[in-house]
């Protein structure tokens, strides 16, 4: 029997883990003033003032980021800026020639070049008018790709490459959309977590949960999917729990990296995987995660 | 409906999910989502109420307004449903796009109002065939993410609840002019009997199975849904299937069953959730809260 549960807006719970905290990051709303000292530069994020020249004011909300004179507001809810090197995970939006359009979060559609994929047959070989004609057997709209950043346009679009074994056609697994700030910048964005089941961080915001194949250790690659392979139950709560827990540790505002999922994953088993639906529960396993990772950086 | 893009193998994935009774959220088939409800927002309706269903954000008003009553029905008030999709919802309400998905709502609502047994319009009389009382339900959807029937009717019931109707003190007739006093006390009003107001109970077949409260994902895997209204004690007084898919008679009855016993379930907890913030908002200067906090 389900138990359905109305909460009221008056017991809403702040998500917040550090207010009123010592050593709090300071945050900044728009139009706030920073600073009225007239030697700093005005960064992202930032304009002088229209009436006095002198003082600097932050035009997004998010927390202070300073360099030498030059003072930057790194904004906390935004589109996901790119940069090379970046691994992403989006989504097909469109099929054009010789071109795929990527949902990947960001302001513009990325684009991925049919010369920078990886196509099956694995040698390469120059692009033929067949394979251009192929193009949506590979990928079709609304298959999801995990892929890094080639390169950046004037107009701050992106060019995606899957040219590694690593990237390629995402095949079963959940995806959580998170802010893109909060993912934590790593040498590598795939893990194996100890729980069971792996992820793809991508670092636009977009986190893929899949369960970890027992034979191949390349990854993803490649532009199979197999629809038949039935995930077993186990598999499947792993990345049920693993998706909560994402989800609860990005509301309080916790960076994601492999160890606050593992951690969070392992605090988040005193309850069930539907209890981590609610605010309090996960409230509370925000408020665990953080307090390992401190206590790991204080040992 | 507001569509995602899905790749096949994440359908196959919520397929499989639902197949084991565990939902790509952990819930099993018949498990809502967190439900968060307040009531008397707007300050210039007669009644509101807001509803969040996860992603799902409803806002209902409730306007009364005094009109003459139709006249093959002239012992009875008014009740009329306006949706608006909000283009902040998702893009393709921008313009027209949201009207149909607007008038299936309405329609649908109105259709479970119909019957005098679940909500009595001769309450809204005042004088037999002359005046009565019409409420005018606007229901602005804000945010989309699945199971939009059940969360709209939630919040239609709660608004209705908190709907206070100004009491009328004397009606005078002046040759073929009515002339109605109303109290000019802003709190001498009199509140709607929601009793037997049903709430709806959306049942999305996915593969062979039914599962309440669909995710915008899970709709996007589902040929067919079943939307029920079911009142306090079970009963069910209209029923619509949308989207294109077909169910078998089994699925049908099936759902029937399982309808019923979910729909009791969501107006008790409704009940008790309504209860404790009337008590909140009897208190001296109850807080407002809305979109901020």
């Amino acid at each position: 029997m389900q138990n359905i549960k109305i909460r009221l807006a008056s017991e809403r719970v702040s998500t917040s883990l550090t207010f009123g905290e010592e050593g709090a990051p300071q945050l900044f709303t728009p139009g706030e003033t920073i600073t009225d000292n007239q030697r700093v530069m005005s960064g992202h994020g930032t304009y002088m003032d229209e009436e006095n020249k002198d003082v600097l004011k932050a035009s997004v909300a998010g927390t202070i980021e300073r360099v030498n004179q030059l003072i930057c507001v790194r904004p906390i809810k935004c589109r996901y800026m790119g940069e090379i090197g970046d691994v992403v995970v989006g989504r097909i939006t469109e099929v054009q020639q010789k071109r795929w359009k990527v949902d990947t979060n960001a302001r513009l559609d990325s684009v991925l070049l049919i010369s920078s994929v990886n196509l099956p047959g694995g040698e390469l070989r120059r692009r033929s008018a067949e394979d251009e004609q192929m193009m949506r057997k590979y990928l079709q709209e609304g298959d999801l790709v995990s892929a890094e950043v080639q390169s950046v346009f004037s107009d701050g679009s992106l060019s995606l490459h899957t040219r590694s074994l690593k990237y390629g056609k995402l095949s079963q697994g959940v995806l959580v959309k998170v802010p893109p700030s909060l993912i934590l910048r790593r040498k590598n964005h795939f893990h194996n977590l100890l729980c069971g089941a792996s992820v793809i961080l991508g670092n636009n915001g977009l986190v893929w949960i899949y369960p970890t194949s027992p034979e191949d250790d390349s990854g993803v690659g490649g532009f199979t999917q197999n629809l038949e392979q039935v995930i077993d139950k186990e598999d499947r709560e792993r990345i049920a729990r693993l998706r909560n827990c994402v989800l609860a540790i990005t509301a309080s505002k916790l960076m994601l990296f492999d160890s606050s999922i593992q951690y969070a994953f392992e605090e988040s088993l005193n309850y069930s995987i539907k209890e981590l639906l609610t605010p309090e529960v996960m409230l509370d396993v925000a408020f665990r995660t953080r307090h390992r990772l401190q206590a790991y950086k204080d040992s | 409906m507001a569509g995602v893009l899905l790749s096949e193998a994440e359908k196959t994935f919520i397929l499989h999910g639902v197949q084991n009774d565990l939902r790509n959220d952990g819930r099993s088939k018949q498990d809502y989502r967190p439900i968060e409800l307040e009531m008397d927002i707007v300050t210039h309706a007669n009644g509101s109420a807001r509803v969040r269903l996860a992603n799902t954000d409803i806002l209902v008003g409730v306007k009364t307004e005094i009109d003459v009553p139709k006249s093959d029905q002239p012992n009875q008030g008014k009740i009329e449903f306006f949706v608006d999709c909000s283009a902040n919802a998702t893009p393709e309400f921008e313009g027209k796009g949201g009207e149909d998905l607007a008038t299936e709502i309405s329609n649908f609502l109105r259709s479970s109002f119909a019957s005098p047994l679940s909500f009595d319009l001769k309450t809204l009389c005042i004088l037999k065939g002359v005046q009565c009382w019409i409420l005018y339900v606007d229901i602005l959807i804000l945010e989309c993410g699945g199971n939009l029937f059940d969360a709209v009717s939630l919040a239609v019931k709660a608004a209705l609840h908190n709907t206070m109707v100004p009491n009328v003190e004397t009606v005078a007739m002046d040759g073929g002019n009515v002339d109605l006093q109303l109290s000019g006390d802003p709190y001498d009003c009199w509140r709607l009997d929601i009793t037997n107001i049903p709430c709806l109970v959306t049942l999305t077949k996915i593969g062979e199975h039914l599962i309440v409260d669909p995710t915008a994902e899970e709709e996007e895997c589902s040929m067919a849904s079943l939307v029920l209204a079911v009142t306090e004690n079970g009963r069910i007084n209209s029923i619509c299937k949308t989207s294109v898919g077909s169910l078998h008679p089994q699925t049908l009855s099936d759902a029937l069953k399982v309808g019923a016993e979910v729909g009791v379930g969501l107006n008790k907890a409704l009940k008790e959730a309504l209860a404790r913030e009337e008590k909140r908002l009897q208190a001296d200067k109850p807080e407002r809260f809305g979109f901020l906090k």
